[in-house]
């Protein structure tokens, strides 16, 4: 029998299909970001080129509508996974809800950012995070918003002759400024506050591959999240939740995807800044 | 000899006595001059005049026909009445004394002069009309009927004649010409009477030398003589000369002979021979110059012979020559003036800024010849010459290119005009050889050439769509029905016309990117606002990322066709708007139309829905922005400590150790 080898156990913060949604988020959205914002932007040079590179503006919009369709299916499937989870876990869509794995925001996430606030300005300690703190859940929802906001009136734009049927035909133009800066809302979102919350953030620098590995060290769990610790300790649940580590290889892949993601949201946002401040028209 | 005379004069005795002794029996019932005739009758009667036997017989029985027949013999030899024989040599007869006006045409005319200079070979009216056997001219026994006036008159003016031979005359081979010619054929070969015989153009008895101004065949009066005959002759000749310039401008324009030449006359243009041969003679001469500034005036015969005026001789341009003068050419005090001949071209000419320009004298003016060139001519439809379609254009450039006299002097807004239209549509089918695109003369005239400011001028704003429409028709029909058309919309601000949204010179296909993608600024240079507002709406956007696919001005107006939307007849009228919607957008309804494809979200009074969109929109981007910036730079602080704080545990825990932890390392198996 060859020597087993001692891998470290991590701590499993999310599900396999969770992180390929993840993933399949971040292709879709940078996409929709890229080939959207050539239109946007149109009247940069930048904007032209990349079209140009995309094949053109049908191309583009093939690309661009494709990717919407990738990322309705994400919303659609952790919909799906949603409804299977309050199957297997839960017995009624409140108990979902307001559980304590719930994304959704509670009086906890209220004192929690009023705990935060005091501690950025020195008058606290830093709050004893739950499983989700309520910037994560406001990245949650924030997608929700999004994809209802930017998906309907996408659809709107994607079929103009079929829902000027039921909608007067100046409502596209409504839906066009809607679209794009809702669009852009998002785009500059994530690729600042997001990014730098869940990974430029200095003692996470240069970033937090758990979204992609799905596990993070027993240690930072500790520091990041006690009161979720804490509550499997208590509950001597924490052992179902330890898996092993996955192999160097399989994490240098996963930072390299990251890297490229991160650097491609970078210049996407330094695009956004030069075209809306030096060569707004 | 002596013994003849003698017996002659024993005979004249005898028959003197007779006549004397019968004398007044015989006058009642005798033909007229019977008395004379019966000595002038006999054949053998002579005389000797300086040393010549000379016949003194009269044919009685002609005397007794001809017109003078009742007059008798002293009639005429009046000196001889009442004289008995033997009587005095008779002076000589003065038909003039009957005849005074011919007597005195005769007197004026170059024989009469001849005769009163004394030459001995100078015609009176014996020879040509006879003696004692003049007919009336209409009798064809008259030695002057019309068919015999070529012998009358040949008889010294033919080759080999003392008169051929010793007086100067112009023409050689005067009757053996007149003979060949269709005047000659048609009388002395066909018999036909009124065909002019010597006498129709020279005159029975005024006849003078060509250069006397008098003459019948003199430059100013050849056309009228010969429109005695060719009364129509203009029509044949409309199409190059109005006939009535042959006889007002006759010192300028070419006389019927510089064609036609005398004697030589064909129903058929005659072959240049030799008036040219003539001119060459000097001209074939390649050192020939001009003495008063060295030009050369060498002609190479080919360049004549090979071009348009090949069956135009050298003086009919060059017609102020005088064929009297040792040198013919000595007499042209002016150049060569076109316009005698295109008489049209001339006029269009001389109003063009060309012409104006020659009227002032100004070196840079062209004329004819600048174009056309000299000798060598040769028509618009020859690929050789300067003016055939394809060569144009290199002909124009040779004063229009930038940098040449004409652009310099230049001062409108058209540059690099011969560039722009080599790399134009047109100049590109003409270089792929299609002749009946427009090349410069096409737009601007061959001759009428006048600046774009002049009314009158061919691409003046207000003519352009005419031009144009000389070769695109159809679209000129639409065009002029358009809102662009001053009859349609009754503005007075100036309209846009074809080169304002085409280009004048440097005109593109509409099918060329650049020109599908430059039209929205095309139009915005007059529908500022509108064409702003479109780029901000998708087909703008698409369209200024550099594809065409995306609709542009003329996809939904019309391009040529454009109306105001209020008109029924437009692509954006109520009933039509879905529909042109449709070409792009399959199934669109008048509702789907109500997209705003001029929209802009910068005007809250007229899209007041787009604006609150967009400052509702941009106050949620705001506000986000901020909150999460806020956030973001409060934690920064905290997050560097966490980060301290961190590092100082790790150290510490490899401290503890020693070394970093290495769990997975095989020595910590062991």
């Amino acid at each position: 029998m060859p020597p087993a080898r001692v891998v470290e156990r991590q701590f499993v913060r999310f599900t396999r299909l969770q992180r390929i949604l993840h993933i399949c988020m971040i292709v879709s959205f940078i996409t929709l970001a890229t080939t959207g914002l050539t239109l946007k932007f149109s009247y940069t040079r930048w904007a032209a080129i990349l079209s140009h590179l995309l094949g053109g503006f049908e191309s583009a919009g093939n690309i661009h509508r494709s990717a919407a369709i990738v990322m309705f299916g994400v919303f659609v499937t952790h919909l799906v996974d949603l409804y299977k989870l309050k199957k297997r876990e839960h017995t009624s869509w409140r108990s979902l809800i307001l559980g304590p794995g719930s994304m959704v925001p509670n009086r906890q996430d209220l004192s929690e950012l009023i705990a935060t606030l005091k501690w950025f300005v020195g008058l606290g300690k830093r709050p004893a995070y739950g499983r989700w703190t309520y910037w994560e859940k406001f990245d949650y929802f924030a997608v929700f918003w999004g994809i209802a906001v930017i998906g309907s009136t996408g659809l709107t734009l994607w079929f103009p002759v079929f829902f000027t049927r039921f909608i007067p035909g100046s409502f596209l133009n409504v839906a066009t400024i809607i679209h794009s800066d809702e669009a852009l809302l998002a785009t500059g979102f994530i690729f600042t506050v997001h990014f730098f919350n869940t990974h430029l953030r200095p003692e996470k620098f240069p970033m937090d591959i758990t979204v992609f590995t799905g596990r993070m060290p027993l240690e930072e769990l500790k520091r990041d999240k006690p009161r979720e610790y804490e509550a499997l300790v208590a509950s001597g649940q924490l052992e179902e939740h330890m898996e092993e580590a996955y192999q160097p290889i399989v994490t240098r892949t996963i930072r390299a995807f990251a890297w490229a993601a991160l650097t491609v949201g970078f210049f996407i946002v330094l695009w956004i800044i030069y075209a809306m401040l030096f060569a707004y028209r | 000899m002596a013994r003849t005379t003698l017996r002659h004069l024993g005979l004249i005795t005898a028959l003197a006595t007779f006549l004397v002794l019968s004398e007044r029996p015989a006058r009642a019932a005798d033909p007229p001059g019977a008395e004379c005739l019966a000595c002038h009758g006999d054949k053998g009667t002579t005389t000797t005049r300086a040393g010549k036997t000379v016949s003194l017989y009269v044919d009685g029985k002609k005397f007794a026909t001809s017109v003078h027949a009742t007059f008798g013999c002293t009639g005429c030899h009046a000196d001889l009445e009442g004289k008995d024989f033997p009587h005095p040599t008779p002076a000589r007869v003065q038909c003039g004394t009957c005849h005074a006006t011919e007597q005195e045409q005769h007197a004026r005319s170059l024989h009469g002069k001849a005769i009163a200079r004394g030459d001995a070979l100078a015609p009176r009216c014996v020879n040509c009309h006879g003696n004692h056997d003049i007919y009336p001219v209409k009798d064809p026994r008259s030695a002057v009927a019309p068919l015999k006036v070529p012998l009358v008159c040949g008889q010294c003016h033919r080759e080999g004649t003392p008169v051929s031979r010793n007086r100067t005359i112009a023409q050689d081979n005067i009757l053996e010409n007149y003979s060949e010619s269709i005047h000659g054929e048609a009388l002395l070969k066909k018999g036909l009477a009124v065909a002019p015989n010597c006498a129709t153009c020279h005159t029975a008895h005024l006849i003078l030398p060509h250069t006397d101004p008098a003459s019948s065949i003199n430059r100013r009066n050849i056309a009228a003589t010969c429109t005695k005959c060719h009364s129509q002759i203009e029509i044949v000749h409309r199409k190059i000369i109005r006939g009535e310039l042959w006889e007002k401008q006759a010192n300028v324009l070419p006389a019927c002979p510089d064609c036609h030449q005398p004697h030589k006359i064909r129903n058929v243009f005659y072959d240049l021979g030799m008036a040219n041969a003539d001119c060459m003679r000097c001209h074939a001469n390649e050192k020939l110059r001009r003495a008063r500034d060295g030009q050369s005036m060498y002609v190479a015969a080919g360049d004549v012979s090979h071009s348009r005026h090949n069956k135009v001789a050298c003086s009919q341009c060059h017609s102020e020559v005088n064929v009297s003068h040792v040198r013919p050419c000595e007499t042209i005090t002016h150049g060569v003036d076109c316009t005698s001949c295109h008489e049209e071209v001339g006029k269009q000419y001389t109003a063009s800024i060309h012409g104006q320009l020659t009227g002032k004298n100004d070196p840079n003016a062209p004329t004819c010849k600048e174009c056309h060139g000299t000798h060598g001519i040769l028509g618009k439809q020859d690929p050789q010459s300067s003016t055939f379609a394809m060569n144009v254009p290199r002909l124009c450039a040779r004063c229009h290119r930038e940098g040449q006299k004409a652009a310099l002097r230049y001062t409108g807004m058209q540059h690099e005009i011969i560039t722009n239209y080599t790399e134009s549509i047109h100049g590109t089918l003409l270089k792929n050889g299609l002749t009946v695109t427009a090349t410069c003369t096409s737009c601007h005239t061959a001759h009428q050439i006048l600046p774009r400011t002049d009314p009158a001028s061919s691409v003046n704003a207000n003519n352009v769509p005419t031009t144009c429409g000389r070769c695109h028709h159809g679209i000129e029909e639409q065009f002029e029905n358009s809102i662009h058309a001053k009859r349609v919309s009754g503005y007075s601000k100036p309209l846009p016309v074809c080169n304002d949204c085409h280009t004048a010179h440097a005109i593109h296909r509409t099918d060329e990117n650049s020109f599908r993608l430059n039209v929205m600024t095309t139009c915005g240079r007059c529908h500022e606002k509108i064409a702003e507002t479109y780029f901000e709406t998708y087909h703008g956007k698409v369209s200024r990322l550099g594809y065409t696919k995306a609709a542009k001005c003329y996809d939904c107006h019309g391009a040529h066709d454009v109306l105001a939307v209020t008109n029924p007849n437009s692509h954006l009228s109520r009933a039509n708007v879905a529909a042109t919607c449709g070409k792009c957008h399959a199934g669109a309804t008048r509702r789907f139309a109500g997209y705003l494809t001029h929209a802009t979200h910068h005007d809250p009074r007229k899209y007041p829905f787009l604006f609150y969109t967009f400052w509702g929109m941009t106050t949620l981007l705001l506000v986000t922005f901020v909150v999460g910036g806020v956030h973001t730079l409060l934690w920064l602080p905290r997050a560097f400590q966490m980060r301290r704080e961190l590092r100082d545990e790790e150290e510490k825990a490899a401290a503890e150790l020693g070394k970093p932890v290495h769990k997975e390392g095989p020595d910590a198996q062991r």
